[in-house]
């Protein structure tokens, strides 16, 4: 019996510990994750697998597994991080949180989608709002603000240029920008990749 | 200490009250206003960033932005405050792992000394039902209470970031059952009612409204669905984004389950100092519910008529 047990569950926990996937939650300080039994709660909870297939359990298991197909998959982006499954889970992991680090992982690796990748290249970093009201095109933005009695602008980004230039010289020290650049190369080369299949056909 | 400087704010605005809903931002300046609570201006604030967009793309960039906005507030010597529940999230999550991480204020610090500032830390990031609830306390606001509804039933939306992750809440770690939303929203006389799944996300968060809107809109239909079964006259939130959801993604819902849904959903969305400044006796103008306006494509896109007339009827 023990033998089993080293041969067909051990084996296997094992060689899903060391993938690549899992040795980042561990240098990300996730090695907690290790604890995951698989049980199932966190799908058992998530209002985004009642109407879609996404399946926490089977996303946090493939990564562990090392089965990359993850990293691609839409799936991971249909967490609306509503946080059930980390508040539930029985053995303590914030899986709400591997989530994230998972979509981190994957946006590393070049796997975001297109309007994700404009909202944070077209429109955060250049007006350091995520939803701005500034310029002409926003202009209806502003007149409502205006007939609430408030300025056009707030007193945010909107107003302070300088504070623009702020944001977008933390997001460059971090290396947001060029995590962006590189993401949008891997993008292209990979559509470029499936071109040429297509034509091959 | 006297009250008003023991109630000094600095008001981070975010994104989608500001510059999407900005009768949101108007009911909560006016209504702290008139509890004697200061609100500072957060000068050049930027996006909180968005948790489940911007984090989700990259954990550093997030917590180093949300440190900026932090440090905001700490020169002026104030919590930071803010009527969203994103906002909350990032800010609160961004504050809580620097002060139990130290490497990460040190690293967030050796990127923000390159833009002249710091993040120092100790100051609690509040909500704004959390500076009601918790600093000023439900018998100060029952103090100001001076008209009651007779006959209004209101499905309470609390939203997710404002009670999850519960271990860096302020609610003890209650987020199953939690009760001090129905608690302020009664103090008007409006009766919180029960419905189906109440504690369920609206749909908008985590990226998924800009990954596939069709996946949040249904979110919306299932808890418009049961907001509707039960009986309610309106919706209260306290997130501009729920806000933005359950009144734009009601309209969206309306149209893409036309098939599923019968009747179209009208249930007004109500912010919550909205109807609480209302109690208040402070002109309905100033809590952003009498349009000014005639611009089109603007919200509210579900009509607020219905609970104006409820108003007129019951306070007036």
């Amino acid at each position: 019996m023990s033998d089993n047990v080293e041969k067909y569950i051990k084996r296997n926990v094992n060689k899903g510990i060391n993938s690549r996937i899992a040795q980042k939650f561990v240098d990300a300080g996730l090695e907690v994750m290790r604890s995951c039994i698989n049980c199932g709660t966190c799908t058992g909870g998530c209002p985004s697998g009642r109407r879609t297939a996404y399946r926490t359990r089977s996303a946090i298991r493939r990564a562990l597994t090392g089965d990359e197909s993850v990293l691609s998959d839409i799936d991971i982006w249909l967490c609306s991080t509503c946080y059930y499954c980390y508040e539930r889970c029985p053995r303590n992991i914030p899986v709400t949180d591997m989530i994230i680090k998972l979509r981190n992982i994957a946006v590393e690796e070049g796997y975001i989608l297109d309007p994700h990748f404009s909202l944070a290249n077209d429109i955060f970093y250049v007006t350091g709002h995520g939803v701005p009201a500034n310029g002409e095109a926003n202009k209806k933005w502003q007149d409502l603000r205006e007939s609430y009695g408030l300025p056009p602008l707030p007193p945010t980004v909107h107003t302070h240029p300088e504070a623009v230039k702020e944001v977008q010289e933390l997001l460059k020290s971090v290396g947001f920008t060029e995590l962006m650049e590189n993401a949008a190369k891997l993008k292209g080369e990979r559509a470029k990749k499936e071109e040429k299949k297509e034509e091959v056909k | 200490m006297n009250q008003e400087n023991q109630w000094r704010y600095g008001f981070f605005l975010g994104c989608v009250a500001p510059n999407r809903y900005p009768m949101i931002e108007s009911s909560i300046r006016a209504v702290f206003d008139h509890l004697g609570a200061e609100l500072l201006e957060l000068e050049g604030a930027a996006c909180c960033p968005a948790p489940g967009v911007f984090r989700a793309f990259h954990i550093p960039s997030w917590l180093i932005i949300a440190a900026r906005n932090i440090s905001i507030a700490e020169e002026l010597g104030v919590s930071p405050l803010t009527g969203c529940n994103g906002c909350y999230g990032t800010l609160r999550d961004a504050w809580f792992e620097m002060e139990h991480e130290p490497h990460l204020k040190k690293m967030v610090n050796e990127h923000l000394a390159k833009i002249g500032r710091k993040y120092k830390g100790n100051l609690e990031p509040k909500h704004v039902v959390q500076a009601l609830y918790l600093d000023m306390g439900i018998e100060y606001l029952r103090d100001h209470v001076k008209h009651k509804f007779k006959d209004l039933k209101v499905a309470v939306h609390y939203g997710c970031h404002i009670l999850k992750p519960s271990d860096k809440r302020p609610w003890d770690g209650e987020y199953e059952n939690p009760t001090f939303l129905d608690e302020i929203v009664e103090l008007t006389g409006a009766k919180s009612i029960n419905y189906q799944d109440k504690f369920m996300c609206c749909g908008a968060g985590g990226a998924v409204r800009t990954a596939v809107k069709e996946v949040s809109a249904d979110f919306t239909r299932e808890k418009l669905a049961n907001i509707r079964e039960a009986g309610a006259d309106i919706i209260i939130d306290v997130c501009p984004f729920c806000h933005l959801q359950l009144d734009l993604g009601q309209m969206e819902a309306n149209g893409v389950y036309k098939n599923m849904i019968g009747e179209p959903f009208k249930t007004p969305v109500i912010y919550l100092t909205q109807l609480l400044g209302l109690s208040f006796g402070i002109d309905p103008n100033k809590l952003g519910l009498i349009k000014n306006h005639n611009l089109a494509g603007v919200p509210p896109f579900i009509s607020i008529d219905p609970f104006m007339e409820i108003v007129k009827e019951q306070l007036i």
